[in-house]
Protein backbone atom coordinates (compact mmCIF):
# COMPACT_ATOMS: atom_id res chain seq x y z
CA UNK A 1 0.00 0.00 0.00
CA UNK A 2 1.12 3.53 -0.76
CA UNK A 3 -0.26 5.96 1.77
CA UNK A 4 -0.40 9.45 0.27
CA UNK A 5 -3.09 11.03 2.42
CA UNK A 6 -1.06 12.36 5.34
CA UNK A 7 -3.08 15.57 5.42
CA UNK A 8 -6.09 13.43 6.40
CA UNK A 9 -4.22 11.56 9.08
CA UNK A 10 -0.81 10.06 9.68
CA UNK A 11 0.36 6.67 10.86
CA UNK A 12 1.33 6.81 14.51
CA UNK A 13 5.07 6.84 15.11
CA UNK A 14 6.83 4.14 17.11
CA UNK A 15 7.81 6.79 19.64
CA UNK A 16 4.17 7.78 20.12
CA UNK A 17 2.95 4.18 20.43
CA UNK A 18 5.67 3.37 22.96
CA UNK A 19 4.93 6.46 25.02
CA UNK A 20 1.20 5.71 24.98
CA UNK A 21 1.54 2.07 25.99
CA UNK A 22 4.05 2.92 28.73
CA UNK A 23 1.65 5.51 30.09
CA UNK A 24 -1.29 3.10 29.95
CA UNK A 25 0.70 0.53 31.91
CA UNK A 26 2.53 2.70 34.40
CA UNK A 27 0.94 6.11 34.86
CA UNK A 28 -2.72 5.36 34.34
CA UNK A 29 -3.91 7.17 37.44
CA UNK A 30 -6.17 10.21 37.37
CA UNK A 31 -3.93 13.28 37.37
CA UNK A 32 -6.41 15.01 39.67
CA UNK A 33 -6.01 12.32 42.36
CA UNK A 34 -3.89 13.20 45.34
CA UNK A 35 -2.24 9.85 46.07
CA UNK A 36 1.09 9.06 44.46
CA UNK A 37 -0.32 7.08 41.50
CA UNK A 38 -2.40 10.12 40.55
CA UNK A 39 0.46 12.50 41.12
CA UNK A 40 2.72 10.42 38.91
CA UNK A 41 0.11 10.77 36.17
CA UNK A 42 0.04 14.50 36.88
CA UNK A 43 3.82 14.68 36.50
CA UNK A 44 3.61 12.78 33.24
CA UNK A 45 0.92 15.17 32.00
CA UNK A 46 2.87 18.27 32.97
CA UNK A 47 6.04 16.87 31.44
CA UNK A 48 4.15 16.42 28.16
CA UNK A 49 2.82 19.97 28.42
CA UNK A 50 6.34 21.34 28.85
CA UNK A 51 7.67 19.41 25.89
CA UNK A 52 4.82 20.47 23.61
CA UNK A 53 5.18 24.10 24.71
CA UNK A 54 8.91 23.96 23.97
CA UNK A 55 8.23 22.79 20.40
CA UNK A 56 6.33 25.99 19.59
CA UNK A 57 8.17 28.49 21.77
CA UNK A 58 5.40 28.75 24.35
CA UNK A 59 5.43 28.38 28.11
CA UNK A 60 3.68 25.32 29.57
CA UNK A 61 0.87 27.25 31.25
CA UNK A 62 -0.12 28.60 27.85
CA UNK A 63 -1.03 25.09 26.61
CA UNK A 64 -4.55 23.69 27.06
CA UNK A 65 -5.21 20.14 25.93
CA UNK A 66 -8.28 19.53 23.82
CA UNK A 67 -9.92 16.69 21.91
CA UNK A 68 -8.24 17.86 18.72
CA UNK A 69 -7.83 20.66 16.23
CA UNK A 70 -11.54 21.32 15.79
CA UNK A 71 -12.15 21.86 19.50
CA UNK A 72 -9.08 24.08 19.73
CA UNK A 73 -10.34 26.18 16.79
CA UNK A 74 -13.82 26.45 18.31
CA UNK A 75 -12.49 27.46 21.71
CA UNK A 76 -9.93 29.93 20.38
CA UNK A 77 -12.47 31.74 18.20
CA UNK A 78 -15.28 31.75 20.76
CA UNK A 79 -12.89 33.02 23.46
CA UNK A 80 -11.60 35.88 21.33
CA UNK A 81 -15.11 36.76 20.16
CA UNK A 82 -16.37 36.98 23.74
CA UNK A 83 -13.41 39.15 24.76
CA UNK A 84 -14.11 41.46 21.83
CA UNK A 85 -17.83 41.62 22.48
CA UNK A 86 -17.16 42.79 26.04
CA UNK A 87 -15.41 45.82 24.53
CA UNK A 88 -18.07 46.31 21.87
CA UNK A 89 -15.89 44.74 19.16
CA UNK A 90 -17.83 42.42 16.91
CA UNK A 91 -15.84 42.32 13.67
CA UNK A 92 -13.87 39.19 12.82
CA UNK A 93 -11.44 38.78 9.91
CA UNK A 94 -10.70 35.39 8.38
CA UNK A 95 -10.21 33.86 4.94
CA UNK A 96 -12.50 32.13 2.50
CA UNK A 97 -10.57 28.85 2.60
CA UNK A 98 -10.29 28.08 6.30
CA UNK A 99 -11.10 24.66 7.66
CA UNK A 100 -14.78 24.11 8.46
CA UNK A 101 -13.92 24.03 12.18
CA UNK A 102 -13.19 27.74 11.76
CA UNK A 103 -15.77 28.65 9.10
CA UNK A 104 -18.68 26.95 10.83
CA UNK A 105 -17.76 28.51 14.18
CA UNK A 106 -17.70 31.90 12.46
CA UNK A 107 -21.06 31.16 10.86
CA UNK A 108 -22.46 30.53 14.32
CA UNK A 109 -21.03 33.82 15.58
CA UNK A 110 -22.61 35.65 12.64
CA UNK A 111 -25.95 34.41 13.92
CA UNK A 112 -25.03 35.88 17.29
CA UNK A 113 -24.46 39.37 15.92
CA UNK A 114 -20.83 39.27 14.85
CA UNK A 115 -19.73 40.57 11.47
CA UNK A 116 -17.41 38.15 9.71
CA UNK A 117 -15.21 39.32 6.86
CA UNK A 118 -13.66 36.54 4.78
CA UNK A 119 -10.66 37.79 2.83
CA UNK A 120 -10.38 36.52 -0.75
CA UNK A 121 -7.40 34.22 -1.25
CA UNK A 122 -6.72 34.87 -4.94
CA UNK A 123 -5.74 32.36 -7.59
CA UNK A 124 -2.71 31.12 -5.66
CA UNK A 125 -4.62 30.61 -2.45
CA UNK A 126 -3.01 32.98 0.01
CA UNK A 127 -3.55 36.37 1.67
CA UNK A 128 -1.08 39.15 2.36
CA UNK A 129 -0.43 41.00 5.60
CA UNK A 130 -1.47 44.13 3.74
CA UNK A 131 -4.92 42.66 3.03
CA UNK A 132 -5.24 41.95 6.74
CA UNK A 133 -4.01 45.42 7.67
CA UNK A 134 -6.52 47.05 5.34
CA UNK A 135 -9.36 44.97 6.74
CA UNK A 136 -8.65 45.71 10.42
CA UNK A 137 -11.09 48.20 11.94
CA UNK A 138 -11.55 49.84 15.32
CA UNK A 139 -14.06 47.16 16.20
CA UNK A 140 -12.06 44.14 15.00
CA UNK A 141 -12.10 41.52 17.74
CA UNK A 142 -10.09 38.78 16.04
CA UNK A 143 -8.06 37.82 13.01
CA UNK A 144 -8.16 34.05 12.44
CA UNK A 145 -6.06 32.85 9.51
CA UNK A 146 -4.69 29.38 8.98
CA UNK A 147 -0.95 28.68 8.99
CA UNK A 148 -1.17 26.35 5.99
CA UNK A 149 -4.13 25.17 3.95
CA UNK A 150 -5.12 21.53 4.42
CA UNK A 151 -6.27 20.96 0.84
CA UNK A 152 -4.01 22.95 -1.46
CA UNK A 153 -0.98 23.27 0.81
CA UNK A 154 -0.43 27.03 0.60
CA UNK A 155 1.64 28.32 3.52
CA UNK A 156 0.44 31.74 4.58
CA UNK A 157 2.62 34.68 5.73
CA UNK A 158 1.75 34.11 9.38
CA UNK A 159 4.71 36.05 10.81
CA UNK A 160 3.81 39.15 8.79
CA UNK A 161 0.14 38.84 9.69
CA UNK A 162 1.08 38.36 13.34
CA UNK A 163 3.19 41.53 13.27
CA UNK A 164 0.31 43.54 11.77
CA UNK A 165 -2.14 42.23 14.35
CA UNK A 166 0.18 42.94 17.26
CA UNK A 167 0.83 46.46 16.04
CA UNK A 168 -2.90 47.08 15.69
CA UNK A 169 -3.66 45.34 18.99
CA UNK A 170 -5.96 42.73 17.50
CA UNK A 171 -5.96 39.13 18.73
CA UNK A 172 -4.48 36.75 16.15
CA UNK A 173 -5.45 33.07 16.02
CA UNK A 174 -3.92 30.63 13.60
CA UNK A 175 -5.14 27.13 12.83
CA UNK A 176 -1.75 25.42 12.60
CA UNK A 177 -3.12 21.89 12.31
CA UNK A 178 -1.33 21.24 8.99
CA UNK A 179 1.82 23.12 9.98
CA UNK A 180 2.69 21.78 13.43
CA UNK A 181 5.53 19.29 13.24
CA UNK A 182 6.15 20.18 9.58
CA UNK A 183 7.03 23.89 9.62
CA UNK A 184 8.85 25.90 12.30
CA UNK A 185 6.50 27.59 14.79
CA UNK A 186 7.58 30.20 17.31
CA UNK A 187 4.52 31.80 18.85
CA UNK A 188 6.57 34.58 20.49
CA UNK A 189 8.57 35.60 17.45
CA UNK A 190 5.53 35.24 15.16
CA UNK A 191 3.22 37.28 17.43
CA UNK A 192 0.63 34.51 17.62
CA UNK A 193 -1.95 34.91 20.39
CA UNK A 194 -3.90 31.69 19.85
CA UNK A 195 -2.85 28.56 17.95
CA UNK A 196 -4.55 25.21 17.34
CA UNK A 197 -2.81 21.93 16.71
CA UNK A 198 -3.86 18.31 16.29
CA UNK A 199 -1.72 15.30 17.20
CA UNK A 200 -2.76 12.92 14.42
CA UNK A 201 -1.38 15.20 11.71
CA UNK A 202 2.18 14.63 12.92
CA UNK A 203 2.18 10.89 13.70
CA UNK A 204 0.46 11.24 17.06
CA UNK A 205 -2.86 9.72 18.14
CA UNK A 206 -6.32 10.85 17.03
CA UNK A 207 -8.71 12.61 19.39
CA UNK A 208 -6.16 14.86 21.03
CA UNK A 209 -4.89 18.33 20.29
CA UNK A 210 -3.82 21.50 21.98
CA UNK A 211 -4.73 25.14 22.12
CA UNK A 212 -1.97 27.63 22.79
CA UNK A 213 -3.29 30.83 24.33
CA UNK A 214 -0.78 33.58 25.06
CA UNK A 215 -0.67 34.61 28.68
CA UNK A 216 -3.20 37.40 29.09
CA UNK A 217 -5.65 35.97 26.55
CA UNK A 218 -8.30 34.36 28.75
CA UNK A 219 -10.12 31.33 27.41
CA UNK A 220 -13.84 30.69 27.57
CA UNK A 221 -14.95 27.14 28.33
CA UNK A 222 -16.67 25.05 25.73
CA UNK A 223 -16.90 22.15 28.17
CA UNK A 224 -17.94 22.84 31.74
CA UNK A 225 -17.23 20.56 34.66
CA UNK A 226 -14.21 19.92 36.82
CA UNK A 227 -11.16 22.12 37.26
CA UNK A 228 -8.88 20.31 34.83
CA UNK A 229 -6.70 22.43 32.53
CA UNK A 230 -6.78 25.37 34.97
CA UNK A 231 -10.56 25.27 34.78
CA UNK A 232 -10.62 26.02 31.07
CA UNK A 233 -11.41 22.56 29.74
CA UNK A 234 -13.26 20.16 31.98
CA UNK A 235 -12.88 16.39 31.78
CA UNK A 236 -10.15 14.04 32.95
CA UNK A 237 -7.17 14.54 30.68
CA UNK A 238 -6.45 11.78 28.16
CA UNK A 239 -2.96 11.40 29.55
CA UNK A 240 -1.80 8.52 27.30
CA UNK A 241 -2.87 10.38 24.14
CA UNK A 242 -1.30 13.61 25.39
CA UNK A 243 1.96 11.80 26.09
CA UNK A 244 1.78 10.27 22.61
CA UNK A 245 1.25 13.73 21.14
CA UNK A 246 4.29 15.06 22.98
CA UNK A 247 6.48 12.19 21.77
CA UNK A 248 5.27 12.60 18.18
CA UNK A 249 5.67 16.37 18.11
CA UNK A 250 9.16 16.24 19.62
CA UNK A 251 10.22 13.66 17.08
CA UNK A 252 8.73 15.60 14.16
CA UNK A 253 10.29 18.87 15.30
CA UNK A 254 13.71 17.35 15.89
CA UNK A 255 13.76 15.98 12.32
CA UNK A 256 11.88 18.83 10.72
CA UNK A 257 14.58 20.13 8.38
CA UNK A 258 15.67 16.75 7.06
CA UNK A 259 12.06 15.55 6.68
CA UNK A 260 11.08 18.73 4.86
CA UNK A 261 14.03 18.40 2.48
CA UNK A 262 13.25 14.77 1.70
CA UNK A 263 9.48 15.19 1.40
CA UNK A 264 9.59 18.37 -0.66
CA UNK A 265 11.93 16.68 -3.16
CA UNK A 266 9.36 13.88 -3.59
CA UNK A 267 6.59 16.48 -3.82
CA UNK A 268 8.41 18.40 -6.53
CA UNK A 269 8.97 15.24 -8.53
CA UNK A 270 5.26 14.45 -8.30
CA UNK A 271 4.28 17.98 -9.31
CA UNK A 272 6.63 17.91 -12.28
CA UNK A 273 5.34 14.51 -13.39
CA UNK A 274 1.65 15.27 -13.00
CA UNK A 275 2.06 18.62 -14.77
CA UNK A 276 2.77 16.63 -17.92
CA UNK A 277 -0.85 15.46 -18.02
CA UNK A 278 -2.55 17.74 -20.57
CA UNK A 279 -5.24 20.08 -19.27
CA UNK A 280 -4.22 19.72 -15.65
CA UNK A 281 -3.27 22.39 -13.15
CA UNK A 282 -1.55 22.57 -9.79
CA UNK A 283 -3.68 24.08 -7.04
CA UNK A 284 -2.16 26.26 -4.35
CA UNK A 285 0.94 28.35 -3.96
CA UNK A 286 3.77 26.67 -5.90
CA UNK A 287 6.49 28.33 -3.79
CA UNK A 288 5.13 28.79 -0.28
CA UNK A 289 3.86 25.27 0.03
CA UNK A 290 3.65 22.49 2.62
CA UNK A 291 6.52 20.04 2.04
CA UNK A 292 4.17 17.10 1.40
CA UNK A 293 1.24 18.66 -0.46
CA UNK A 294 0.40 18.00 -4.12
CA UNK A 295 -3.03 19.07 -5.36
CA UNK A 296 -4.11 18.93 -8.99
CA UNK A 297 -7.24 19.43 -11.05
CA UNK A 298 -7.65 17.24 -14.12
CA UNK A 299 -10.15 18.46 -16.64
CA UNK A 300 -12.94 16.18 -17.87
CA UNK A 301 -12.94 13.65 -15.04
CA UNK A 302 -14.49 13.30 -11.61
CA UNK A 303 -12.30 12.91 -8.55
CA UNK A 304 -14.07 10.08 -6.74
CA UNK A 305 -13.63 7.74 -9.70
CA UNK A 306 -9.94 8.57 -9.78
CA UNK A 307 -9.66 8.01 -6.03
CA UNK A 308 -11.40 4.62 -6.19
CA UNK A 309 -9.28 3.38 -9.09
CA UNK A 310 -6.11 4.49 -7.30
CA UNK A 311 -7.34 2.61 -4.23
CA UNK A 312 -7.62 -0.50 -6.41
CA UNK A 313 -3.88 -0.08 -7.04
CA UNK A 314 -3.23 0.33 -3.33
CA UNK A 315 -2.74 4.10 -3.47
CA UNK A 316 -4.57 6.14 -0.80
CA UNK A 317 -5.41 9.72 -1.81
CA UNK A 318 -8.22 12.22 -1.42
CA UNK A 319 -10.25 14.49 -3.68
CA UNK A 320 -12.21 17.69 -3.34
CA UNK A 321 -15.06 16.54 -5.58
CA UNK A 322 -18.64 16.89 -4.37
CA UNK A 323 -18.98 13.11 -4.28
CA UNK A 324 -16.15 12.80 -1.80
CA UNK A 325 -17.19 15.81 0.28
CA UNK A 326 -20.62 14.32 0.93
CA UNK A 327 -22.25 17.56 -0.23
CA UNK A 328 -23.47 18.75 -3.59
CA UNK A 329 -20.72 21.29 -4.05
CA UNK A 330 -17.06 20.57 -4.59
CA UNK A 331 -14.47 21.79 -2.09
CA UNK A 332 -14.93 25.38 -0.91
CA UNK A 333 -11.16 25.71 -1.02
CA UNK A 334 -10.97 24.97 -4.76
CA UNK A 335 -13.89 27.30 -5.41
CA UNK A 336 -12.17 30.02 -3.33
CA UNK A 337 -9.14 30.02 -5.64
CA UNK A 338 -11.43 30.43 -8.63
CA UNK A 339 -11.62 26.89 -9.97
CA UNK A 340 -14.99 26.43 -11.71
CA UNK A 341 -17.24 23.67 -10.36
CA UNK A 342 -16.62 21.30 -13.27
CA UNK A 343 -12.85 21.45 -12.74
CA UNK A 344 -13.06 21.35 -8.95
CA UNK A 345 -14.92 18.04 -9.26
CA UNK A 346 -11.79 16.59 -10.87
CA UNK A 347 -9.32 17.27 -8.09
CA UNK A 348 -6.73 15.01 -6.51
CA UNK A 349 -4.80 15.62 -3.31
CA UNK A 350 -1.67 13.66 -2.51
CA UNK A 351 -0.05 14.41 0.82
CA UNK A 352 3.29 12.78 1.52
CA UNK A 353 5.34 12.20 4.63
CA UNK A 354 8.93 11.19 5.34
CA UNK A 355 8.03 7.51 5.07
CA UNK A 356 7.14 7.85 1.39
CA UNK A 357 9.81 6.84 -1.11
CA UNK A 358 10.89 7.47 -4.69
CA UNK A 359 9.32 4.10 -5.53
CA UNK A 360 5.98 5.40 -4.21
CA UNK A 361 6.29 8.50 -6.35
CA UNK A 362 7.15 6.46 -9.44
CA UNK A 363 4.13 4.20 -8.87
CA UNK A 364 1.84 7.22 -8.46
CA UNK A 365 3.28 8.83 -11.58
CA UNK A 366 2.55 5.64 -13.51
CA UNK A 367 -0.96 5.13 -12.12
CA UNK A 368 -2.44 8.64 -12.22
CA UNK A 369 -1.90 9.41 -15.93
CA UNK A 370 -3.19 5.95 -16.90
CA UNK A 371 -6.36 6.32 -14.84
CA UNK A 372 -6.94 9.92 -15.91
CA UNK A 373 -6.64 8.77 -19.51
CA UNK A 374 -8.98 5.83 -18.94
CA UNK A 375 -11.63 8.03 -17.30
CA UNK A 376 -11.29 10.70 -19.96
CA UNK A 377 -11.90 8.09 -22.63
CA UNK A 378 -15.32 7.32 -21.16
CA UNK A 379 -16.17 10.95 -20.34
CA UNK A 380 -18.62 12.73 -22.68
CA UNK A 381 -17.44 16.01 -21.14
CA UNK A 382 -13.85 15.31 -22.18
CA UNK A 383 -14.95 14.24 -25.68
CA UNK A 384 -16.86 17.50 -26.10
CA UNK A 385 -13.77 19.45 -25.16
CA UNK A 386 -11.54 17.52 -27.53
CA UNK A 387 -14.04 17.98 -30.38
CA UNK A 388 -14.30 21.70 -29.65
CA UNK A 389 -17.96 21.55 -28.67
CA UNK A 390 -17.03 22.86 -25.22
CA UNK A 391 -14.06 25.02 -24.29
CA UNK A 392 -11.17 23.77 -22.21
CA UNK A 393 -10.92 25.48 -18.84
CA UNK A 394 -7.37 24.45 -17.98
CA UNK B 1 -19.04 -1.40 5.75
CA UNK B 2 -17.62 -0.45 2.41
CA UNK B 3 -18.73 2.70 0.66
CA UNK B 4 -20.31 0.71 -2.18
CA UNK B 5 -21.72 -2.79 -2.63
CA UNK B 6 -19.66 -5.42 -4.43
CA UNK B 7 -22.07 -5.09 -7.38
CA UNK B 8 -21.43 -1.37 -7.66
CA UNK B 9 -17.68 -1.88 -7.47
CA UNK B 10 -17.85 -4.63 -10.08
CA UNK B 11 -19.75 -2.42 -12.53
CA UNK B 12 -17.47 0.52 -11.71
CA UNK B 13 -14.26 -1.46 -12.18
CA UNK B 14 -15.49 -3.40 -15.22
CA UNK B 15 -18.17 -1.23 -16.78
CA UNK B 16 -20.26 -3.00 -19.43
CA UNK B 17 -21.09 -1.34 -22.74
CA UNK B 18 -18.72 1.62 -22.51
CA UNK B 19 -18.25 3.49 -25.76
CA UNK B 20 -19.95 5.13 -28.69
CA UNK B 21 -22.30 3.85 -31.40
CA UNK B 22 -21.37 5.95 -34.41
CA UNK B 23 -24.60 5.20 -36.30
CA UNK B 24 -26.84 5.26 -33.23
CA UNK B 25 -30.59 5.50 -33.77
CA UNK B 26 -31.06 7.50 -30.59
CA UNK B 27 -28.70 9.43 -28.30
CA UNK B 28 -29.54 10.88 -24.90
CA UNK B 29 -27.38 13.08 -22.71
CA UNK B 30 -28.34 14.29 -19.23
CA UNK B 31 -26.69 15.95 -16.27
CA UNK B 32 -24.21 18.79 -16.36
CA UNK B 33 -20.60 19.55 -15.63
CA UNK B 34 -21.37 21.88 -12.72
CA UNK B 35 -23.06 19.09 -10.77
CA UNK B 36 -20.20 16.77 -11.61
CA UNK B 37 -22.00 14.10 -13.61
CA UNK B 38 -22.98 13.73 -17.26
CA UNK B 39 -24.33 10.54 -18.84
CA UNK B 40 -24.67 9.87 -22.53
CA UNK B 41 -26.51 6.83 -23.86
CA UNK B 42 -26.37 5.54 -27.45
CA UNK B 43 -29.10 3.18 -28.69
CA UNK B 44 -29.29 0.94 -31.73
CA UNK B 45 -32.92 -0.06 -32.34
CA UNK B 46 -34.01 -2.95 -34.54
CA UNK B 47 -37.70 -3.88 -34.84
CA UNK B 48 -38.49 -1.88 -31.71
CA UNK B 49 -35.86 -3.75 -29.72
CA UNK B 50 -32.59 -2.36 -28.25
CA UNK B 51 -30.12 -4.36 -30.30
CA UNK B 52 -27.12 -2.48 -28.96
CA UNK B 53 -26.43 0.12 -26.31
CA UNK B 54 -23.33 2.03 -25.26
CA UNK B 55 -22.65 4.72 -22.69
CA UNK B 56 -20.17 7.43 -21.80
CA UNK B 57 -20.16 8.91 -18.31
CA UNK B 58 -18.38 11.74 -16.55
CA UNK B 59 -18.98 11.14 -12.88
CA UNK B 60 -18.25 9.30 -9.68
CA UNK B 61 -18.06 5.58 -9.07
CA UNK B 62 -21.78 5.14 -8.62
CA UNK B 63 -22.54 7.20 -11.75
CA UNK B 64 -20.37 4.90 -13.85
CA UNK B 65 -21.80 1.79 -12.18
CA UNK B 66 -25.40 3.04 -12.63
CA UNK B 67 -24.81 3.69 -16.33
CA UNK B 68 -23.27 0.28 -16.78
CA UNK B 69 -26.09 -1.52 -14.96
CA UNK B 70 -28.78 0.46 -16.77
CA UNK B 71 -27.36 -0.50 -20.17
CA UNK B 72 -27.31 -4.15 -19.12
CA UNK B 73 -30.93 -3.95 -18.00
CA UNK B 74 -32.20 -2.61 -21.35
CA UNK B 75 -30.05 -4.56 -23.77
CA UNK B 76 -32.22 -6.77 -25.98
CA UNK B 77 -35.44 -5.35 -24.52
CA UNK B 78 -38.36 -3.87 -26.48
CA UNK B 79 -38.74 -0.10 -26.12
CA UNK B 80 -42.00 -0.54 -24.22
CA UNK B 81 -40.05 -2.34 -21.52
CA UNK B 82 -37.10 0.05 -21.73
CA UNK B 83 -39.41 2.93 -20.87
CA UNK B 84 -40.54 1.03 -17.76
CA UNK B 85 -37.02 1.07 -16.36
CA UNK B 86 -36.91 3.03 -13.11
CA UNK B 87 -34.03 4.34 -11.09
CA UNK B 88 -35.25 2.05 -8.33
CA UNK B 89 -34.69 -0.97 -10.55
CA UNK B 90 -31.16 0.23 -11.33
CA UNK B 91 -30.45 0.78 -7.64
CA UNK B 92 -31.83 -2.62 -6.68
CA UNK B 93 -29.84 -4.37 -9.39
CA UNK B 94 -26.73 -2.75 -7.90
CA UNK B 95 -27.63 -4.07 -4.42
CA UNK B 96 -28.29 -0.52 -3.31
CA UNK B 97 -26.57 2.85 -3.41
CA UNK B 98 -25.72 5.23 -0.55
CA UNK B 99 -28.55 7.75 0.02
CA UNK B 100 -26.60 10.69 -1.43
CA UNK B 101 -25.86 8.67 -4.59
CA UNK B 102 -29.43 7.79 -5.53
CA UNK B 103 -29.39 10.68 -8.02
CA UNK B 104 -26.86 8.70 -10.08
CA UNK B 105 -29.50 6.05 -10.73
CA UNK B 106 -32.04 8.77 -11.56
CA UNK B 107 -29.58 10.13 -14.09
CA UNK B 108 -29.25 6.69 -15.69
CA UNK B 109 -33.02 6.34 -16.02
CA UNK B 110 -33.29 9.82 -17.52
CA UNK B 111 -30.41 9.30 -19.95
CA UNK B 112 -32.14 6.22 -21.33
CA UNK B 113 -35.48 8.02 -21.65
CA UNK B 114 -33.73 10.90 -23.39
CA UNK B 115 -32.16 8.46 -25.87
CA UNK B 116 -35.54 6.83 -26.59
CA UNK B 117 -37.12 10.25 -27.06
CA UNK B 118 -34.38 11.14 -29.51
CA UNK B 119 -35.11 7.91 -31.42
CA UNK B 120 -38.84 8.74 -31.55
CA UNK B 121 -38.05 12.28 -32.73
CA UNK B 122 -35.78 11.03 -35.48
CA UNK B 123 -38.31 8.44 -36.62
CA UNK B 124 -41.25 10.82 -36.35
CA UNK B 125 -42.96 8.47 -33.93
CA UNK B 126 -45.65 10.18 -31.87
CA UNK B 127 -45.36 10.06 -28.08
CA UNK B 128 -46.74 11.72 -24.98
CA UNK B 129 -44.28 14.55 -24.11
CA UNK B 130 -45.28 14.25 -20.46
CA UNK B 131 -43.61 10.85 -20.39
CA UNK B 132 -40.28 12.54 -21.09
CA UNK B 133 -39.68 15.31 -18.55
CA UNK B 134 -36.86 17.70 -19.35
CA UNK B 135 -33.67 17.07 -17.41
CA UNK B 136 -32.35 20.54 -18.16
CA UNK B 137 -31.96 21.45 -14.51
CA UNK B 138 -30.48 19.53 -11.65
CA UNK B 139 -33.47 20.12 -9.44
CA UNK B 140 -34.88 16.67 -10.02
CA UNK B 141 -31.88 15.13 -8.35
CA UNK B 142 -30.35 17.94 -6.32
CA UNK B 143 -33.43 19.92 -5.38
Amino acid sequence: MIYADNAATTKMSGAAINAITACMQDTWGNPSSLYSLGQRAKETLEDARERIAACIGASPKEITFTSGGSEADNQAIRSAALLGARKGKRHIISTAFEHHAVLHTLKGLEGEGFEVELLPVGALGTVTAQQVSEAIREDTALVTIMYANNEIGSVLPVSEIGAVCRERRVIFHTDAVQAAGHLPIDVMAQNIDLLSLSAHKFHGPKGVGALYARQGVPLTNLIEGGAQERGKRAGTENVPAIVGMAAALEESCSHMAENAAKVSALRDKLIAGLSRIPHSALNGDPVNRLPGNVNFCFEGIEGESLLLLLDDRGICVSSGSACTSGSLDPSHVLLSIGRPHEVAHGSLRLSLCEENTETDVDAILKAVPEIVNYLRNMSPLWKDKVSGKRAFVL
Amino acid sequence: MALYSEKVMDHFRNPRNVGVIEDADGVGEVGNAVCGDIMKIYLKIEDGIVSDVKFETFGCGSAIASSSMATELIKGKPLSEVLQLTNKAVTEALDGLPAHKIHCSVLAEEAIRAAVKDYYDRQGIAYDPKAFPDCGSCEGCHG
